[in-house]
């Protein structure tokens, strides 16, 4: 019984403990991205943000939070309630099981699993079901319009996002995502030596997520947001949270493929002092301030404009910066 | 084997506990919050008008057309993972059959960018 105990039970438990010690930060991390958001913006725009609630508006998103928690969930009579309540469900599952896989630090990662990276690709390839269903069951016309802009979006712009992988992976020489990070302490960071395709990344991650300049699914002025339209309560609340969840987790993903991860960015004494982990949350900051920097700065784009950028722009070159890393990795000898 | 498998278990159980909030989360609001429909609050969104018809409609073929296109190159990725990682004992000859193989798909991307499958107006 004591055997079973300790060989099965126990090793659950603290699976799980671990689970909940990663996504009870994360969702407090969406909601004061949220406010981050807000904040920045009205920064840059020069107002205030929120400041009522709680000290400088700290609050703010938690009262949201609950504003929304207390809401009425509606449901269409027309749409497929099953399917209806399902999409938003599958959005936010997949926001969150991305992070089994990341790395915060060395060997601080929950599933240290060998192809991390095809696990990502997958499970962010999935996050296109949410919304199609989301449009598709709630039957009203602007849902389903603003749900096939955004699946045609999201796809395309993950090929780009593949291939511009595909040149990571060949200089590191492994799916593991600490590997990975690991290699990039002997070769210096990827984003200096792949620097055309983090940015083109930085760009795919931001159209990926469906944010701004790329909003198009949610663009108001035509679509009065897109696939979530008919959503209320709860179930819009998990479209919101898994959206924010997805940014902070394609952040994550370009720190670790691009930015080195955890370590530091020169191996010296006052970079040293600093832990891993805190490293690794400073980036993940700064590529989430590129987000909102984005959004704050840029007219949004035209549906011809965006699809012309990832498949005419984006994936030639990406495809010819692979032709370009493997020949220079091949011929030279530097393949690892 | 199981080892392998072992590695796993963290993603499961991540998994079932995802769903488990997911779950928990719509069904407390929806329990917890005062629920009130109406005929008009549950009918579908159309700026102030009854829908004409079933929003299920005719779409622009090119959302079809975005489609096939990306399995097809979605796969030429799946197919890239593999290789790059291998690249290092695979050398010259596995460098030059993936080129090949890229060649030939460029070719069938030129052809389908000339025939303006990737326009949009």
């Amino acid at each position: 019984m004591a055997e079973i105990f300790w060989g099965v039970i126990w090793p659950v438990i603290v699976l799980a403990a671990a689970t909940v010690a990663i996504v009870v930060p994360l969702l407090l991390a969406v909601a004061y991205l949220t406010y981050a958001e807000r904040k920045i913006i009205a920064a840059m725009q020069l107002r205030q943000g929120p400041m009522f609630v709680g000290p400088y508006g700290l609050l703010q998103p938690i009262a949201d939070g609950l504003k929304l928690f207390f809401k009425e969930t509606v449901v269409p009579t027309r749409a497929n309630k099953g399917v209806f309540v399902l999409a938003p469900m599958i959005t936010f599952i997949l926001a969150l099981i991305g992070w089994a896989v990341i790395p915060f630090g060395d060997g601080l990662v929950l599933a240290d699993i060998n192809v991390g990276v095809l696990y990502l690709f997958a499970v962010s390839s999935l996050g296109v079901y949410g919304i199609v269903m989301a449009g598709w069951a709630s039957n009203s016309r602007y849902a389903f319009l603003g749900a096939l802009r955004s699946s045609a979006q999201m796809v395309s712009y993950e090929i780009s996002m593949g291939l511009i992988i595909i040149n990571v992976l060949m200089t590191a020489g492994s799916l593991n995502l600490s590997e990975i990070v690991r290699a990039q302490a002997e070769h210096g960071w990827y984003a200096l030596w792949h620097f055309p395709m983090f940015m083109i990344f930085l760009v795919s991650i931001i159209a990926e997520t469906n944010r701004l300049p790329f909003d198009l699914p949610e663009d108001e002025a035509s679509l009065v947001t897109g696939y979530n339209v008919e959503y209320s309560s709860m179930t819009f609340a998990l479209f919101f949270l898994g959206e924010y969840a997805n940014m902070i987790l394609m952040s994550a993903i370009a720190t670790i493929l691009f930015l080195g991860g955890w370590l530091p960015p020169l191996e010296m004494a006052p970079f040293t002092w600093i832990p891993g982990p805190v490293w690794f949350f400073l980036k993940v900051a700064a590529v989430l301030f590129v987000y909102i920097w984005a959004r704050a700065t840029l007219p949004r784009y035209r549906y011809d404009q965006l699809m012309r950028l990832g498949w005419k722009v984006f994936l030639p070159l990406s495809l010819a910066w692979i032709v370009l890393t493997s020949a220079v990795l091949v011929f030279l000898d530097l393949a690892p | 084997m199981a080892d392998y498998l072992a590695e796993y278990l963290p993603v499961l159980i991540f998994l079932a506990i995802a769903i488990a909030l997911a779950a928990m989360i719509v069904m407390a609001s929806w329990m917890i919050a005062p629920q009130h429909p109406e005929r008009e609050k549950l009918s579908a969104y159309e700026c102030g008008f009854e829908p004409f018809d079933d929003a299920r409609g005719r779409f622009d073929v090119r959302f079809y057309l975005v489609a096939i296109l990306f399995i097809v190159f979605d796969l030429e990725v799946a197919f890239l993972f593999p290789w790059a990682v291998a690249l290092g004992e695979i050398g010259v000859l596995g460098f030059w059959s993936m080129m090949l193989f890229l060649a030939v798909l460029t070719v069938g991307f030129v052809y389908e960018w000339r025939k303006g499958a990737l326009e949009w107006e």
